[in-house]
Order: structure tokens, then C-alpha cells, then sequence
């Protein structure tokens, strides 16, 4: 690698150093909170099956309407309390960390690799290619999203995967206008200039030289993405259109308990606060990603 | 000025004929709206009349066509569960929508800008520390389970206020705090960020030099350079405003646009959804127009060409 590379992506001089750079990113204890609830969710989901005390989908209607252990009335096995159909809410919680863990990955996956492709084809080749991507973004931005959501659900009808795939799409917007300015800006570098002039096709420049330092933004948008899906995902369950009824995630058993909130309380507490923790986490993970990858952004 | 004008209408028209087109295809993809809007027991005629008289029966170009070209001169077909004019339906709910929306920006705008000046300027402080939480927690919260929080607070528990509906400004301020939080919550992040900045700049400290007061320090020399960025991210977020709009109206019966278009997304009523779409994504290209206008007035070093 050519000193001007170094010299060009501070990144990849983090990245060459990992203890370096794992000190810079937890320097704060704002991000080590951040990365612990992360930890944490990512734990509920993966070991969903084993941590929850109950099948979340048992309905036991002699039990329905327990309040939490904790208070009277409650009962140490179910420690979060049951819903109106008895069944368990922690562990429907522990598998809605799961629902909620796809979701922000999976959307972020398809998301992330359209809007990456098209900022770093539209920014590279500029011209009609950059006009056409960039006048379907401004579309994408001008269409209220909840309502384009809601047309595709009507479409193809609700399921965890159509919720995936319209998410999906959808966000693609978010990283291509950032990627489409760094790109143009990369691109009159003098190792671009360097590669183009030893004769290297536009896909190898693209991927090779372009792609590692645009690298750091898409991993911060990608995380605020991941924020972003998992509230998406749960304001379309809420509505009525997100995943089915016996798939437990934290915004349909928010919708579920709606309706009995002067009364089971709990069942509309403990999803609402356990997305907006798990979002919390996500946020604060992202701010010191992107301090660590972007010292200019350091407050 | 007239050519960037120019340019900038004709973008905004390829915008709105581009969300008209990808909303009118979604839309005909939802199913067939004859199944939805005749009874169950009529005749496979019956259906095939129908879809006669309202034009299913061509094909969506064609469609699409004398949607567009009827659009243009301002009709945009009848309700099909009303029967009354689609546009006359959306636009008789407009000012409820338009209250809601401004009342909640407003209030995140009076709220955000302030709070981040002094947060800015008290630096690493308690105020300070307390605000970049406030603006991290209210980005993070969902803006539905913060309306029905509040719902079951102060009008459930407290009955200090009503749980929904239309009526004088104590029906105002519950969804217009719901719908403003997170906007207010990124619009002070972005206030204090930019504040910061320009904070550290040669200007400021030679206007500190000559002795200018903090009052004028901070109002004519820090928030006139820090003004383009706020009022860039007010625009864009107006675009999540509407959005979020659409969810605030549902939880608090507000009857305003939003609400009209989930319920005719449910009932198939294609014209009402495509005014409404054609709506609100019209109102984001016209105030992101604005903005940018805007920016010649903000800082005139900003031509446009």
C-alpha cells in the first residue's frame, strides 16, 4: 500500500491497529453503555429459546392479566407479569429481541448494499447515471414512508419478510447521498488518479480504491439505520401491518396492549421501553463509532 | 436567479410526476378494488361493470394517462367510498393536518434552539449533559408509545387533558408534543453542534475582543452563521414530520390527512390515496424549495446562478 493511501483514510490506520482502536472507540463511557445494551439484545436474541422461562405463544387463560412479580398478585413465575391471554411477557420480550435483531440487520443488509452501489456509482460516473439516482432519491424523500409502507403491506400482505424487504428498499436513500459526496470528492484523488493511469477498470477502482474509505461513514449510517428499522418496524406492527399476531415483537405486543392500558399497564410498558432502550443503545454506539472513525466529528 | 428558479420548478415537477407514477403502480397491485367495494353476493357482471365504469379494465398506461392529464387540470376522480371529489376530501382535512404539524414544529423549533445555544455556550455543564441526554433519549423513544405514555398520564391518570379528538388549544397539546419531540430532539442536537463550531471561530473571538456583549455576541455574530445548517435539517425533517403525523393523528383521532389515508389504503379508495400522497409529498418539495431560497436570504454571500 502506497503512503498516499495511508495518508488518505485515517481509518485504515485504526483499522491496522485494533487495541488502538478499540481504546479510542470506548474512550467514553457513553459508548461502552451503548455497546453493552447492543450486547445485551444481541444475547436475548441469540439465546431466546433457552433464557425464556416460557413458549412465548402459550396462552394460559387462568393466569391471563398477572400483574409483574414484583407486584401483588404477581407470581415469581412470570416475573414481567402475563398479557390478557396469559401469556408470558418476558419471554416474548426475550423473542421480540430476536424479531427486533433481524429486522435492523436484515434491513441494513439490503438498505446498505443498494444505497452503497448506487452513491458509489452515481458519485464515480456522475452524468446521467448520478442524474437519474439522485432524482429517484429526491422521490423516495418527497414519498412519506409510513404510507408507502403501509401501500406495499397492503400488496403483498403482512409478514416478517415483507416488513424486511419494503424497510429494506426504502432505506436506501440514507446512505446514498452521503456516499455520493464522498465519492465525488475521492474521486479526484491522486491514487484514484494514480490506479485509473496504470489501467484499472472503473468496477476495480470503484471496489478497491473508493469502497475501503467510504468504508467508516457506511458503518455509522448503517448502525443509525439499524435504530431506525427497529422503531419502523415497530410503528408498522403497531398499526396493524408488521409482522403476524403469533410472531411476539415488541410493537405488536405494544398494539396488543393498547387497549388495556388503564388496566394491564404492563403489557404496553415493557415492549415501549425495551425498544426505546435497545434504540438508545444503538444511538450511542453509532455516536462513538463515529467519533472514534471521524476525529473532525469529536465534540 | 430566474434560470436557478427555473431549474428548480422543473425538478420539483419531475418529482411529483415520479411519486404520482410509483404510487398510482402500487396501488394497482393492492387487488382488485371491485372485490372491495361491491358486496360479496354480486355477480361476476356486476364486478365487470364496475371496473367498466371506473376504467380498471384498461391497461395502467392508459390508466396512468388519463390520471395524470385529468390531474393536471385538478381533478383527481371521485372517492370511490364517498363519491365526492377526492381532492375536496383531502383538502377539507388539510387544516387540521396543517394546525397539528405546525403547532409541532413550532413548538420543537422554540424549544430546540434556545436549549441549544445555552447548551452550547455552557458548555460541558449539568444544562449541557442534561440536553444531549434529553436529545439522545428523545430520539430514541417511538413516537407512538410516547403519545400513548402521555395519553395515559395526563388524560387517563391525571385528566388533566382530552385523549383525542378535534376541539379548542387543550386538544392541541398532547399530539403536537408527541409529534415535535423528535424533531426537537435532533434539531438541538444539530443547534448545539453548530453552535459549538462557529464558537471557535477568529470572528468570534475578535468580536469578543472589541467587547461585544454576549446577548449581541450570540445572536448577531454565532446565530446568523449557525442558522443555514438549522434551517437545512428543519426541512428535512419535515419529510419524518409527515410521516410520524400519520401515526400521531391515528393515536389521537386527530381527523386530519393522515388519518384519510390509512383509512383509504384499507378501503382500496385509490383516488383519495394518490391526492394525499401527491399532498404531503408537494408539501416537502415546496418547503425544501423554500429552504434553499432561503439560504441567499440567511447568508448573502449565497448567489444563486
Amino acid at each position: 500500500m502506497s503512503p498516499a493511501v495511508i495518508a488518505a483514510s485515517p481509518e485504515l490506520v485504526l483499522a491496522a491497529r485494533p487495541h488502538r482502536f478499540a481504546r479510542t472507540l470506548f474512550a467514553g463511557p457513553a459508548t461502552v453503555v451503548g455497546a453493552a445494551i447492543v450486547a445485551l439484545v444481541a444475547m436475548c436474541a441469540i439465546f431466546a429459546p433457552w433464557l425464556a422461562p416460557h413458549d412465548p405463544n402459550l396462552q394460559a387463560l387462568a393466569s391471563a392479566g398477572q400483574p409483574p412479580a414484583w407486584y401483588s398478585g404477581g407470581e415469581r413465575t412470570h416475573l414481567l407479569g402475563t398479557d390478557n391471554l396469559g401469556r408470558d411477557i418476558l419471554s416474548r420480550m426475550l423473542w421480540g429481541a430476536r424479531i427486533a435483531s433481524i429486522v435492523g440487520l436484515c434491513v441494513v443488509a439490503i438498505g446498505g448494499t443498494i444505497g452503497v452501489a448506487c452513491g458509489l456509482v452515481a458519485g464515480y460516473f456522475g452524468g446521467a447515471i448520478d442524474m437519474v439516482i439522485s432524482r429517484v432519491a429526491d422521490m423516495q424523500l418527497a414519498f412519506p414512508l409510513v404510507l408507502l409502507a403501509i401501500a406495499v403491506v397492503g400488496v403483498v400482505g403482512p409478514g416478517l419478510w415483507t416488513i424486511v424487504a419494503t424497510l429494506g428498499v426504502t432505506s436506501w436513500v440514507q446512505y446514498v447521498r452521503v456516499i455520493r459526496a464522498e465519492t465525488l470528492a475521492l474521486r479526484e484523488r491522486d491514487y484514484v488518479a494514480a490506479a485509473v493511469a496504470t489501467g484499472a477498470s472503473p468496477g476495480r477502482v470503484i471496489l478497491r480504491h473508493i469502497l475501503p474509505n467510504v468504508a467508516s461513514s457506511v458503518s455509522v449510517l448503517a448502525t443509525f439505520e439499524v435504530a431506525r428499522a427497529i422503531i419502523l418496524e415497530s410503528a408498522l406492527s403497531f398499526l396493524g401491518l408488521g409482522v403476524p399476531a403469533n410472531v411476539p415483537s415488541w410493537g405488536g405486543m405494544l398494539a396488543d396492549g393498547r387497549q388495556y392500558l388503564d388496566t394491564l399497564w404492563w403489557l404496553g410498558l415493557f415492549p415501549g421501553l425495551a425498544i426505546s432502550v435497545a434504540v438508545l443503545g444503538v444511538n450511542l454506539f453509532g455516536d462513538g463509532l463515529r467519533d472514534a472513525l471521524d476525529p473532525r466529528a469529536r465534540e | 436567479m430566474i434560470g436557478y428558479l427555473t431549474r428548480r420548478v422543473l425538478g420539483a415537477a419531475y418529482v411529483l410526476i415520479g411519486v404520482a407514477a410509483i404510487v398510482f403502480v402500487i396501488l394497482h397491485l393492492t387487488g382488485d378494488p371491485a372485490a372491495v367495494m361491491m358486496p360479496p353476493e354480486s355477480t361476476s357482471a356486476e364486478l365487470q361493470a364496475f371496473r367498466h365504469l371506473h376504467g380498471f379494465d384498461r391497461p395502467l398506461v392508459v390508466q396512468f394517462g388519463a390520471f395524470a392529464w385529468a390531474a393536471v387540470r385538478g381533478d383527481f376522480g371521485d372517492s370511490l367510498r364517498h363519491g365526492t371529489p377526492a381532492l375536496g376530501l383531502a383538502l377539507e382535512r388539510l387544516p387540521a393536518s396543517g394546525e397539528l404539524a405546525f403547532v409541532a414544529l413550532a413548538f420543537a423549533v422554540a424549544v430546540a434552539v434556545p436549549i441549544g445555544i445555552v447548551a452550547a455556550l455552557r458548555r460541558n455543564t449539568a444544562l449541557d449533559f442534561a440536553a444531549r441526554v434529553f436529545a439522545l433519549v428523545g430520539q430514541s423513544m417511538p413516537v407512538y408509545w410516547l403519545g400513548i405514555v402521555l395519553v395515559l398520564v395526563f388524560a387517563v391518570q391525571l385528566g388533566w387533558l382530552p385523549t383525542g379528538g378535534i376541539g379548542g388549544p387543550s386538544h392541541l397539546i398532547l399530539p403536537a408534543i408527541t409529534l415535535g419531540l423528535f424533531t426537537m430532539a435532533k434539531i438541538m442536537r444539530l443547534t448545539r453542534a453548530a453552535m459549538l463550531e462557529i464558537l471557535r471561530a477568529d470572528f468570534l473571538r475578535t468580536a469578543r475582543a472589541k467587547g461585544v456583549g454576549p446577548l449581541r455576541l450570540v445572536v448577531h455574530h454565532a446565530l446568523r452563521n449557525a442558522w443555514l445548517p438549522i434551517v437545512t435539517v428543519i426541512g428535512i425533517e419535515l419529510g419524518t414530520l409527515l410521516s410520524q403525523a400519520i401515526i400521531t393523528e391515528t393515536i389521537f383521532s386527530w381527523p386530519g390527512v393522515g388519518r384519510l389515508a390509512v383509512q383509504a389504503i384499507y378501503d382500496r379508495d385509490y383516488p383519495v390515496v394518490e391526492v394525499v400522497v401527491l399532498l404531503s409529498a408537494s408539501v416537502f418539495v415546496v418547503v425544501n424549495l423554500l429552504v434553499d431560497l432561503s439560504y441567499a436570504a440567511l447568508d448573502p454571500r449565497i448567489r444563486y446562478e
